[in-house]
């Protein structure tokens, strides 16, 4: 359980957030650590003024997918970007913003949610990866 | 048999995969060893998620039922 899950987060749909904001949260649960590199239009949905908003869906989804997200949030289930706060209050969730993208997009760090913990290249982001898992969402 | 006491109750109705799990580790950091925590949740995931989780983190299910759709776990903390 030591070697940390490592996320690089591509997309930045509600669907694949949710997805990643469950496989954080759950390896969290366990005392795994995660590491999360955010990139292009995932790191988009991480804007301070935006992380609240309605993010769309992948194009897979359809009307039909459109329907049960919905459902499922008036349901009550949580939003990602809540999943993602409830996983960093039990500790071991580290969020980093990819540099480039921050130069792609034109944003400084303090236009980014307080999720993220800071900006960093894929160097960085590597060597913490240690022996984990990459998984690209 | 020995009647258990419960430190602390969590209701985790209504919350999907995995905030169940989330709510009981987080609720776990604050309790002592020995001490037994009650889940009740619908995730049906719960049903195999919280004794997977039990094995990994080395906390014990004591006790599960469950009552149509709700689900009820009684774990103590190691």
């Amino acid at each position: 359980m030591d070697d940390p899950l490592n996320l690089v987060l591509f997309s930045g749909t509600d669907d694949k957030l949710q997805a990643a904001a469950v496989l954080t949260a759950g390896a969290a649960a366990l005392g795994k650590p995660v590491n999360i590199f955010l990139q292009y239009w995932a790191l988009d949905a991480f804007r301070a003024d935006r992380i609240d908003r309605d993010h769309g869906l992948a194009p897979e989804a359809g009307q039909s997918g459109r329907a049960a997200v919905d459902a499922l949030a008036l349901a009550g289930q949580a939003a990602w970007a809540d999943t993602l706060r409830q996983a960093k209050e039990l500790g071991g969730v580290d969020i980093q913003a990819c540099s480039l993208s921050m130069d792609l997009l034109t944003l400084e760090p303090t236009d980014l949610d307080p999720l993220v913990d800071g900006v960093e290249g894929v160097t960085a982001f590597y060597l913490n990866a240690g022996e984990g898992q990459v998984v690209f969402i | 048999m020995p009647v258990i006491e419960i430190s602390q109750s969590i209701d985790a109705r209504g919350l999907s995969c995995p905030l169940p799990i989330v709510k009981t580790a987080q609720a776990m950091k604050t309790l002592r060893s020995g001490a037994t925590v009650e889940l009740i949740a619908t995730d049906h995931g719960s049903i195999k998620d919280v004794a997977a989780w039990c094995r990994a983190t080395g906390n014990i299910l004591l006790e599960q039922t469950s009552d149509g759709a709700v689900y009820r776990f009684l774990i103590r903390r190691t």
